[in-house]
C-alpha cells in the first residue's frame, strides 16, 4: 500500500471499463476457476476416487461372494457408486463457495448467475465422468464383464448420465449448502429426482455388457437425453433465483 | 344405483374451486359444506365397498380396499401438482398466499400419500403374497414421499421466511419431475401394477363405491389444505413483520 | 438525480419478524464520502449490502449511480465495490489467482489480468505472498487481499464495511491512507466503522443509524 504505486495507477473513475464477458466466456472463466480449485485440492479428488472404489467393493460383501449375482447387477453398482460419490463432490464444490461467501463475491463481480450454474454443473460432469472412467474398467475387471457393444457407447452413456446427475445435483447442492443439516438434505432431495436417470443409465449400461436383442438402447438414450434437457433447463431458469434474493 | 350418481357430488368441490379465484374468502364460509360432503362421500363409499359389493373372482375380499387406496394416492398426486402450481405462482409473483398454499399441499399430499401407500401394501399382502414388491410405481411413490418429506424438512431448517419461500418454491418447481416419474415408471420398468387404475379395469362392481369415496377424499383434501393453509398464514403473521410496523413515512431528510 | 451516487427512498429490509432497516430515505452526491455509524445490529451492514445489490430491499426504491435496482443489478454491480466482513476469497487459490479470476470476470484478457493482479499485490503489500494459498494467510493479510480485490474493480462507489477490523495499528494507518487516496481520486465512499474518530477524519457526510432508522448522531 505504498503511495508511490498509487499515483502510478490510472485515476479510478474516468477510465473506460473493459467489456464484460458474455454468458459463454463467463462460463469458461468460472469453469477454469472451478477446475483449478479441484486441481489444487487434488488430494480430495483422490479420496473421492477411493470412495467410489470402496463403494463398488462393498457391494460384494453386502451380496456375498456370488459372482453370478454380482455380474448380473454390475451396472447398478457402478451407477450407485457414482451417485454416492456425486453427493460428496457436489457438496464439496459448494462448500468452497460458502467458506468466505465467495459465491456472493462472484455474483457481485458481477458474474452471470446462469454462467455460475453452467460452470459448476459442467465441472461436476467432468469430475463424475472422470470418476466413471476409473470405475468402469475396474468394474469390468472385478465383476468379470464382457463388453458386447463398443466402449465408445459406454463412454457416451457415462457422459449423459453424469450430465444429468450434475445438473440436478448443482441445483440441489446450491440450496442444501445454505441450509442447516446440509449433509442429510442433499441426498434426500437429490436422489428422488434422479430415479429416472438411475433407471435409464443402468438399463443402458447393462446392454453394453449383455447385448441389446430388443433394440431398446435408443429409447433409453432418448430418455436420458430428455431428462438432461429438463434438468439443465430447470437449473438454468431457477438457479439465478436461488442465489439472488437471500 | 347407477354409477353416474356420485359424479353429481363432484359439482360441489369443482364449483367451489372454480369460484375461489373470484371470491377469495369463499372457503371461510363453505368449508363446512365440503367437510360434510367428505364425511358423506367417504361414508357411503366405505359402506358400499364393504357391504354391497360382492367379492371379486381373483382378489376376493381385499378388492374392497381399493375404494380407499386409489382415491388417496390420486389425491396425493393432485396435491403434489397443486404444490407445483403454487411454487410457480410464487416464483412469478412473490405471493405469501402461494407460499402457504404450497406448504399446505405438500403436507397434505405427504399424509395422503403415506396412508395410500400403506393401504396399497396391505392390499398387496394377500394378493401378491408380500407387503412390498419392488414394483416401480410403489417404489417411486415411496421415493416421492421422501422428496416431499425433504421439502418440508428444508422449510423447517430455514429460519428466514423470505429465503424459505424462494427455496421451497424452487424445490416444488423442480419436483414436478417426480410425479411424472411415478406415472411413467410402470412403462419404464414394465411392472405388474395396473397400468392405469381406472375403475373399469379394476372391478366394475366397485365403480359406484369407488367414485363416492374418491369424491369424498377430494373434499377431505380441500378441507385439510384449507385448514393447514390458515395455520400457515397465522404462522407467517408471527414470523413476518408487516409493513404497518414501520410506522408513517419519515420526512425526506 | 443523475449526480447522486445513490438515492434511496423508504427502503426497508425485513429479517423474519424484525425490520433491520425501516423506511430509510437518504441520498449521497457523487464524489462525497459518507461515514455510517451505529451500534451492532443497527442496520449498517444491511444498508451496505443493499447498496451493493447483494440483497434486495423488502420495500422501497433504490437508485445507485443512476441505475434503478429493479431494472437490473448488473450495471450497478459493475461500478460498485464492496469490502465486506466476508472476504469473498477462495481459500485454496493463491493470492494472485484470486485476483486474476475477478480481473477476468470484469473483462480483462489473460495478460492484462496477470499484470493487474501483480500490480495490485504490490500495492497492498502482498507481492512476496503472490503464490501462497489464502489458507495460509493471517486475518490482516486476508483483509489486504480483499482490499486489493476491491481496488482492482476500480469502483465508482466503494462500500467499506469495517475496513479497520482485524488490522494492527500499522495496518490501520495504511488503510486510512488508502481510503484517503480513493476519495482523492473521486471515488464516492461509504464507510461503516466503530472507529468514529478515524472515520470522521476521512469523510464529509455522516449517517447515524439506530434500529434501522436515521437519527442525529450525539457525538
Amino acid at each position: 500500500m505504498t503511495p508511490a504505486e498509487t499515483v502510478a495507477q490510472a485515476p479510478a473513475v474516468t477510465t473506460a471499463r473493459p467489456v464484460r464477458p458474455g454468458l459463454f466466456a463467463c462460463t469458461v472463466i468460472l469453469l477454469r476457476k472451478d477446475l483449478l480449485l479441484e486441481w489444487r485440492t487434488r488430494a480430495r479428488l483422490n479420496a473421492l476416487v477411493f470412495f467410489g472404489i470402496c463403494t463398488l467393493l462393498m457391494f460384494s460383501f453386502a451380496l456375498g461372494a456370488n459372482a453370478m449375482a454380482l455380474r448380473e447387477h454390475a451396472s447398478g453398482y457402478f451407477w450407485l457408486a457414482i451417485l454416492f460419490a456425486s453427493v460428496l463432490s457436489l457438496s464439496e464444490s459448494f462448500r468452497v463457495e460458502q467458506e468466505n461467501h465467495s459465491l456472493d463475491g462472484l455474483r457481485l463481480a458481477p458474474a452471470n448467475g446462469r454462467a455460475i450454474f453452467l460452470a459448476k454443473a459442467i465441472g461436476n460432469t467432468v469430475l463424475l465422468w472422470g470418476l466413471g472412467a476409473v470405475l468402469a474398467p475396474l468394474s469390468i475387471a472385478v465383476f468379470d464383464l464382457r463388453v458386447v457393444m463398443s466402449l465408445f457407447t459406454l463412454a457416451f452413456i457415462m457422459l449423459v448420465g453424469s450430465m444429468a446427475i450434475s445438473a440436478a445435483g448443482t441445483f440441489y447442492a446450491s440450496i442444501a449448502s445454505n441450509a442447516r443439516a446440509r449433509d442429510v438434505l442433499l441426498p434426500i432431495l437429490l436422489f428422488p429426482v434422479l430415479v429416472p436417470v438411475l433407471i435409464a443409465a443402468v438399463k443402458a449400461t447393462t446392454m453394453v455388457f449383455e447385448g441389446d436383442p430388443m433394440n431398446q438402447m435408443e429409447s433409453w438414450l432418448t430418455l436420458l437425453g430428455s431428462l438432461n434437457v429438463i434438468y439443465w433447463g430447470l437449473g438454468l431458469v431457477l438457479f439465478p433465483r436461488i442465489i439472488e434474493d437471500l | 344405483m347407477p354409477s353416474w350418481v356420485p359424479l353429481v357430488l363432484l359439482l360441489v368441490p369443482v364449483g367451489i374451486c372454480l369460484a375461489l379465484p373470484f371470491k377469495r374468502d369463499l372457503l371461510d364460509k363453505v368449508w363446512l359444506v365440503l367437510a360434510a360432503e367428505a364425511v358423506f362421500g367417504i361414508g357411503v363409499g366405505t359402506y358400499l365397498a364393504l357391504f354391497s359389493v360382492p367379492p371379486e373372482r381373483d382378489m376376493g375380499e381385499v378388492v374392497r380396499i381399493f375404494a380407499a387406496h386409489v382415491p388417496q394416492v390420486q389425491n396425493a398426486l393432485l396435491a403434489v401438482v397443486l404444490n407445483f402450481g403454487c411454487s410457480l405462482w410464487f416464483l412469478i409473483r412473490k405471493s405469501w398466499v402461494a407460499d402457504s398454499l404450497a406448504e399446505s399441499s405438500a403436507e397434505v399430499g405427504l399424509y395422503l400419500g403415506a396412508v395410500g401407500t400403506a393401504l396399497g401394501a396391505i392390499w398387496a399382502k394377500p394378493t401378491w403374497g408380500v407387503y412390498w414388491t419392488w414394483d416401480p410405481r410403489l417404489t417411486s411413490a415411496a421415493v416421492m414421499l421422501i422428496y416431499y418429506a425433504g421439502y418440508l424438512a428444508l422449510r423447517r431448517f430455514t429460519d428466514n421466511p423470505d429465503t424459505r419461500a424462494t427455496w421451497s418454491a424452487a424445490l416444488g418447481t423442480f419436483g414436478i419431475v417426480i410425479p411424472v416419474t411415478v406415472y411413467k415408471s410402470v412403462v419404464w420398468m414394465k411392472s405388474m401394477h395396473q397400468v392405469q387404475s381406472s375403475p373399469e379395469t379394476v372391478y366394475p362392481q366397485l365403480v359406484t363405491a369407488f367414485r363416492f369415496s374418491a369424491i369424498g377424499f377430494l373434499c377431505l383434501m380441500i378441507v385439510f389444505i384449507y385448514q393447514r393453509y390458515r395455520i400457515a398464514q397465522e404462522q407467517l403473521k408471527r414470523e413476518v413483520a408487516p409493513p404497518e410496523a414501520l410506522g408513517a413515512p419519515q420526512g425526506a431528510a | 438525480m443523475a449526480d447522486a451516487a445513490f438515492h434511496i427512498v423508504d427502503v426497508s429490509k425485513r429479517y423474519g419478524p424484525r425490520w433491520a432497516l425501516a423506511r430509510l430515505t437518504f441520498s449521497l452526491e457523487r464524489g462525497k464520502s459518507l461515514l455510517l455509524t451505529g451500534h451492532n445490529g443497527s442496520g449498517k451492514t444491511t444498508l451496505l449490502k443493499i447498496l451493493a445489490t447483494a440483497m434486495s430491499p423488502t420495500l422501497g426504491k433504490l437508485t445507485v449511480l443512476g441505475h434503478d435496482c429493479h431494472e437490473g443489478r448488473e450495471p450497478i454491480r459493475e461500478k460498485v465495490g464492496l469490502l465486506s466482513h466476508a472476504s469473498f476469497l477462495y481459500e485454496d487459490l493463491t493470492a494472485a489467482q484470486n485476483l486474476v479470476v475477478l480481473a477476468r470476470l470484469i473483462g480483462m484478457t489473460d495478460g492484462e489480468a496477470d499484470a493487474t493482479a501483480d500490480a495490485m499485490l504490490t500495492r497492498v503489500g502482498l507481492a512476496k505472498r503472490r503464490d501462497h494459498p489464502v489458507r495460509q494467510f493471517s486475518a490482516g493479510m486476508r483483509k489486504r487481499l480483499a482490499v486489493g480485490r476491491l481496488l482492482l474493480k476500480r469502483p465508482e462507489l466503494a462500500l467499506l464495511d469495517e475496513p479497520f477490523g482485524e488490522l494492527d495499528p500499522q495496518g490501520i494507518g495504511e488503510m486510512e491512507k488508502l481510503i484517503a487516496e480513493l476519495a482523492a481520486q473521486g471515488t464516492t465512499l461509504v464507510l461503516a466503522t466503530h472507529l468514529v474518530d478515524q472515520g470522521k477524519a476521512l469523510t464529509t457526510e455522516r449517517l447515524h443509524l439506530e434500529e434501522g432508522r436515521r437519527v442525529e448522531a450525539r457525538a
